[in-house]
C-alpha cells in the first residue's frame, strides 16, 4: 500500500468541517497529482482558508478523509512534523518572524525543526533569496521590507523545508498590483519548475495562464471544475458565471 | 586609599559626619559583604523568578487543566500575601518542619539557610508577577504567526522558544523591567531573618557607630546605584533586541 508518484500527492474525499455550528466545509473531493497546478477560487467565507489548512492538519476535520502521498491527515496517530515536511504553506500575510532577518527566516525552520547543518542550510538559503529575487535583502528585518518582498521571504521560508507540494492562501491579496506581480512571477516559475501547487487566488489572469485546473467553491462545496480554458468559456452553474462577471 | 580614608576621619573630627565605612576597615569589610549579599540574593532571584516566568506562563497556556490550575492557585498565593508574610511562612514554618542536619562541626543545624530561603521566597514572589507578565506578553503574540511555526513542522514547545518567548519578552520588557526593580528593593525583607544584606549590615554598623543618619543616606544612594545598573542594562538589551521596522 505504498504511495507511488503515479497517484494523486493530495486526496480528499468528502471532506467536512464545522466550526461550532456551521458548516464550512460540507463535502468536499478532489485530488492532486504531483507536478499539478490547482487553483481554487469562490466568494469570501466560501472556506477556501480552511480547507488549505484542513490540507496540513493546522484544523482537524470532522468527516472524510484528506491523504497526502497516501498518508491519512485525519488520523489520530499523524506524525505532523512528517506532514509538514511535505506540505509548504503560504499565508496572506506573509506572518514573518518579525525578530529574525529574511535569510534567519529561511533558515530557522531547516535548523530547528530538521536539525540540519547550518553551513549547508545557510548556502541553500541564499539561493533561496536568489531565487524569490531578495539575495541583497537577506540582512533586512521583515519590517525594513515591502510587502511583496516579505511575501517572497515567506515562499523563500516554505521552500527551504523541501516540500513536495505548496499551499498557497491568497497570497497577493494584501498587495498592490505592482508588488502582485514579483510574487505572482515568482509562484509561475515555481510551477514551471513542476512544483505541485494548490492556489486559493482571485487573481484569474494568472490562473488562467498557470492552472491546470480551477475549482470553484461556494457555500463549502465544490460547484463546478475544469481546465482554465473550459472552466472560463463555458461556466454552466450560474453562482459561478456570477462570480466571474464580477471579478473579470 | 589612604588620602581618601584621612579626608573622611577629618570629615568627622571637623563636621560630624561619621562614615565609618570609609575609614574604618572592620566597618568597611561589613558593609562590602552586605553589598555582596544582596548583589547575589538579587542576581539569584532575578535569574530564577524570570525562569519561573518563562515556565509559568508556558504551563498557562497548557492543555492540562490541572496545571493551568495549580499555576493560578500559585498567582494568586504569592500575588495576594505579603512578601513579609511569605518569608516569614517560609523560614519559621516550613523552615522548622525540616528536620536538623549535623554539620561538619557536630552541630545541629536546619538543612535550609536562611539566604536559602531568602532566594526561594523572593524568586516565587517576583516569579508570580512574572508569570503574568510573560503570559500578558505571549497572548499579544499573532495567532497567525504561531501558526506559521505549525506549518513549518514546529512543536509547540518549539515553537515557544523559538518564536513565541523571543516576541512575548520584547513586548513583556516594560512590565518585566518594574518588577525587576521591585524585587530588588523587597530583598531588604531579608533583614527580618538575619541574612547578613546591605539593610541588616547597615543596622549593625549604626548601632555600634551611632551614625544612623549617615548610613541611612549610604543605603538610599547604594540603592539608587544598583538599582541604575539593573535599568541600564535591560535598556542596553532592550535596544539589542529591537526589531528594526517594529514599534514594540
Ligand atoms: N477558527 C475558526 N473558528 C470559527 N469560525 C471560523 C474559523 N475559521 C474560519 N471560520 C469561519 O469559516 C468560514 C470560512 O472561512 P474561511 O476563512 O475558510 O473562508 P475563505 O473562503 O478563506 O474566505 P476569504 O476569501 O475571506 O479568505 C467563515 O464563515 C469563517 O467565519
Ligand atoms: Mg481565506
Amino acid at each position: 500500500m505504498a504511495w507511488t508518484a503515479d497517484q494523486p500527492l493530495i486526496a480528499l474525499v468528502d471532506v467536512h468541517k464545522s466550526f461550532g455550528k456551521t458548516e464550512v466545509l460540507k463535502g468536499i473531493t478532489f485530488s492532486v497529482a504531483k507536478g499539478e497546478v490547482i487553483c481554487v477560487i469562490g466568494p469570501s467565507g466560501s472556506g477556501k482558508s480552511t480547507l488549505l489548512r484542513c490540507i496540513n492538519a493546522l484544523v482537524p476535520i470532522d468527516r472524510g478523509s484528506i491523504k497526502v502521498e497516501g498518508q491519512e491527515v485525519n488520523d489520530p496517530a499523524l506524525d505532523k512534523l512528517a506532514l509538514r515536511r511535505k506540505v509548504g504553506m503560504v499565508f496572506q500575510q506573509y506572518n514573518l518572524f518579525p525578530h529574525k532577518t529574511a535569510l534567519q527566516n529561511v533558515m530557522m525552520a531547516p535548523i530547528q525543526v530538521l536539525k540540519q547543518d547550518r553551513k549547508e542550510v545557510e548556502e541553500r538559503a541564499h539561493r533561496l533569496l536568489r531565487k524569490v529575487r531578495l539575495q541583497d535583502k537577506a540582512s533586512s528585518y521583515p519590517g525594513e521590507l515591502s510587502g511583496g518582498q516579505q511575501q517572497r521571504v515567506a515562499i523563500a521560508r516554505s521552500l527551504a523545508m523541501n516540500p513536495d507540494v505548496m499551499l498557497f492562501d491568497e497570497v497577493t491579496a494584501a498587495l498592490d498590483p505592482e508588488t502582485k506581480k514579483e510574487v505572482l512571477v515568482t509562484i509561475r516559475e515555481l510551477a514551471e519548475e513542476g512544483m505541485t501547487c494548490l492556489l486559493v487566488t482571485h487573481e484569474m489572469g494568472f490562473a488562467r495562464e498557470v492552472a491546470h485546473r480551477i475549482h470553484f467553491t461556494d457555500g463549502g462545496r465544490i460547484i463546478e471544475s475544469g481546465p482554465p480554458e473550459e472552466f472560463f468559456a463555458k461556466a454552466k452553474d450560474p453562482r459561478t458565471r456570477q462570480f466571474l462577471s464580477q471579478i473579470l | 586609599m589612604e588620602a581618601i580614608a584621612d579626608w573622611f576621619k577629618w570629615l568627622n573630627d571637623a563636621h560630624r559626619i561619621n562614615l565609618s565605612i570609609f575609614y574604618d576597615a572592620f566597618d568597611r569589610g561589613k558593609f562590602l559583604g552586605g553589598l555582596l549579599t544582596t548583589l547575589k540574593l538579587s542576581a539569584i532571584c532575578l535569574v530564577t523568578s524570570v525562569a519561573i516566568g518563562v515556565v509559568g506562563a508556558w504551563l498557562q497556556g497548557s492543555r492540562f487543566t490541572f496545571a493551568r490550575r495549580i499555576m493560578q492557585g500559585y498567582i494568586q498565593f504569592f500575588r495576594n500575601t505579603p512578601p513579609l508574610v511569605q518569608l516569614y511562612f517560609f523560614y519559621f514554618a516550613i523552615g522548622n518542619l525540616l528536620p536538623r542536619v549535623t554539620d561538619a562541626y557536630g552541630q545541629a543545624v536546619p538543612p535550609v539557610s536562611n539566604f536559602a530561603w531568602a532566594i526561594v521566597s523572593f524568586s516565587f514572589f517576583a516569579g508570580a508577577f512574572n508569570v503574568e507578565i510573560f503570559r500578558a506578553g505571549v497572548e499579544a503574540v499573532p495567532r497567525a504567526t504561531v501558526e506559521a511555526a505549525e506549518a513549518l513542522g514546529y512543536s509547540r514547545l518549539k515553537a515557544y522558544i523559538h518564536v513565541v518567548l523571543p516576541l512575548a519578552f520584547r513586548i513583556s520588557l516594560p512590565a518585566l523591567n518594574n518588577n525587576l526593580v521591585n524585587l530588588i528593593k523587597t530583598t531588604t525583607l531579608a533583614y527580618a531573618i538575619g541574612v547578613p544584606e546591605l539593610l541588616y549590615v547597615s543596622a549593625q554598623i549604626w548601632s555600634d557607630v551611632l551614625n544612623v543618619r549617615e548610613m541611612m543616606n549610604v543605603l538610599l544612594v547604594a540603592y539608587v546605584a544598583i538599582v541604575g545598573v539593573l535599568v541600564m542594562a535591560m535598556n542596553r538589551w532592550e535596544r539589542a533586541m529591537r526589531m528594526p521596522g517594529y514599534s514594540v
